[in-house]
């Protein structure tokens, strides 16, 4: 599914958490308490695509791709419209301060940011590969008509993934306003991040998705310091063009 | 055919009587930069309306145009001719090397690579400083001003130019043999391929025409603005404009882009006079995601439906 939109309704989730903190909740508590609205918003957004163009079999190319565009652009805009420009920021008893080990001073937040997300992602790839749904999700993938002949609707399937990927964006949106700012044009470098780390890793492939986000993060890090931050946006970027052009399968991808 | 290049006369003539008509300079201002979004619908719909390969990356071609422009005016101060002729080589040139991509990329990746070029591209121009970098830098217009009294409506005028050589260009794609490949590349490449269809040449020469037209198209930009800087020449506004105006005008013919593009073009013109600049770029995505959802084939498509041609 072409969903372009995905790093778009990130920024959401962060600004979602940003609304919430406004009333007093802790930044990941807002992110734990958005899941579910997030995760029937995900159902609501697939059940429409499904029903505009999958049922209709008009989605392999263009339309779909414009559609997605189309709303992660109303999401920007409308964002931009709601709040402005400027970048916003949460606070929380762990935002500020750092954890010292010997030397090297490592601010909380990242170590949070570093821990749920860690979490997250074992928890995603633990139900991806244990539960039945799971499997489901990764079968649908591979071949919609095995999967019916197994007994599973492939349509009720790809929504319950929709809603979960959505879901895990609301957390991600958490996390993403807790170790900086955040602004409405975000997720255009997003989506080079997200479509970085997915290709570099090979579509469906979680402990690729781990390496391949390692991979993306020093790699930025390390032009960060060395050539300086105005280079950075170009990082996840250069990789993804170098993978899809060299290694479309990904280092992990069969 | 013939019909066709007495029509792009009579619209050559009628800019070039304009001046006349209308004395208000913002009218031009305003106009230019329909007709911008004329070329770039157009050139968009070549490679994306009838091959299928959609574009996110137009910003980019259209920059390249723009800063190649600056950086030979600031260099060898050519004439405007001549920026255009380089822009557009060097847009160009571009688009054929996107158009390798389409070697191994399709569908979502292709249009994801788009977005990485442009990316990178307005990455390296940012830290250019001979262009002027994140700052930007002010161009200064030439003093003299070849036929019109008045620059913004030369510009308004060559802007015309460059609109009619893209539509041409666009309609004799769409006529000759190669939109026909192109159109069955869309529809089926393997099949396409397999009938005996050059997919590989056809494909870079879209994306070579689709770019070069971009690139033409983004030249005169600084000389326009007497400014030019990365953010806006690189604006998402492109990218979504030059996609959003063929599907809402109707992709399968070279009049569609040129409907969405004046339609759209003006809508937004003065829905940034009269309301906010923030309000026009959400009619555009609105108004996509509407006309893809519910009339997927556009202006075009709904004026078939209501009026079907009589079978004689």
């Amino acid at each position: 599914m072409p969903h372009v939109a995905h790093p778009a309704f990130l920024v959401l989730g962060a600004y979602a958490t940003y609304l919430l903190t406004t009333y007093g909740i802790d930044p990941l508590l807002a992110g734990l308490l958005l899941m579910p609205v997030f995760f029937v918003f995900g159902l609501g957004v697939y059940q429409f695509y499904y029903s505009t163009f999958e049922g209709r079999g008009s989605d392999q190319g263009l339309r779909g791709i414009a559609f997605f565009f189309g709303i992660a652009f109303i999401v920007q805009v409308g964002l931009i419209l709601a709040f402005g420009v400027d970048q916003r920021l949460v606070d929380a008893d762990y935002i500020g301060t750092s954890v010292e080990f010997g030397d090297m001073r490592i601010p909380q937040r990242m170590l949070v940011a570093f821990g749920v997300a860690l979490a997250l992602t074992s928890a995603l790839a633990l139900y991806l590969s244990r539960t039945f749904t799971g499997r489901a999700i990764k079968a649908v993938a591979q071949d919609e008509g095995a999967l019916r002949l197994m007994g599973a609707n492939p349509v009720r399937i790809k929504r319950w993934a929709f809603g979960i990927a959505t879901a895990t964006c609301a957390i991600a949106g958490a996390l993403l306003i807790i170790i900086g700012p955040v602004e409405p044009g975000l997720d255009r470098l997003y989506i080079g991040r997200t479509f970085c780390v997915v290709v570099l890793a090979g579509l469906g492939s979680m402990s690729g998705t781990l390496a391949a986000g390692l991979i993306l993060g020093v790699a930025e890090s390390v032009v960060l310091t060395t050539a300086g931050t105005a280079w950075a946006p170009a990082v996840a970027f250069g990789i993804l063009l170098i993978v899809l052009g060299v290694r479309p399968a990904g280092l992990f991808g069969r | 055919m013939k019909r066709f290049s007495i029509g792009a006369l009579a619209v050559l003539a009628l800019a070039a009587s304009m001046p006349l008509i209308f004395h208000n300079e913002y009218f031009f201002f305003a106009a230019y930069v329909v007709l911008q979004f004329v070329v770039l619908a157009t050139a968009w719909n070549i490679l994306g309306g009838y091959a299928g390969y959609v574009n996110f990356g137009s910003g980019a071609f259209f920059a390249v145009g723009a800063y190649t422009a600056v950086a030979l005016y600031k260099a060898f101060a050519l004439p405007l001719g001549l920026q255009i002729l380089a822009g557009a080589a060097a847009s160009g040139l571009l688009g054929f090397g996107v158009g390798m991509l389409t070697l191994r990329l399709r569908g979502i990746f292709f249009s994801i690579a788009t977005i990485a070029v442009a990316i990178i591209l307005e990455t390296v121009v940012v830290n250019w400083s001979y262009v002027g970098g994140a700052k930007g830098l002010p161009i200064m217009r030439p003093t003299e001003t070849p036929f019109f009294a008045n620059h913004t409506v030369w510009l308004f005028f060559v802007m015309t130019l460059i609109a009619v050589v893209a539509v041409g260009a666009a309609r004799f794609v769409e006529t000759s043999w190669i939109g026909r490949g192109l159109r069955a590349i869309r529809d089926n490449e393997v099949a396409a391929e397999c009938s005996g269809v050059p997919t590989l040449k056809l494909k870079l020469a879209a994306a070579t025409l689709s770019g070069a037209l971009m690139g033409a198209a983004g030249a005169p930009y600084a000389q326009y603005l007497s400014f030019v800087e990365p953010t806006s020449t690189f604006s998402l506004n492109y990218a979504i404009n030059a996609l959003a105006m063929p599907i809402i005008g109707g992709m399968g013919h070279w009049i569609g882009p040129l409907i969405g593009a004046l339609l759209l073009g003006s809508v937004q013109q003065i829905v940034t006079v009269t309301i906010s600049s923030e309000i026009n770029v959400l009619v555009v995505g609105v108004m996509l995601v509407v006309f893809v959802v519910a009339a997927p084939e556009g202006i075009l498509g709904l004026f078939r439906k209501f009026f079907p041609r009589r079978k004689s």
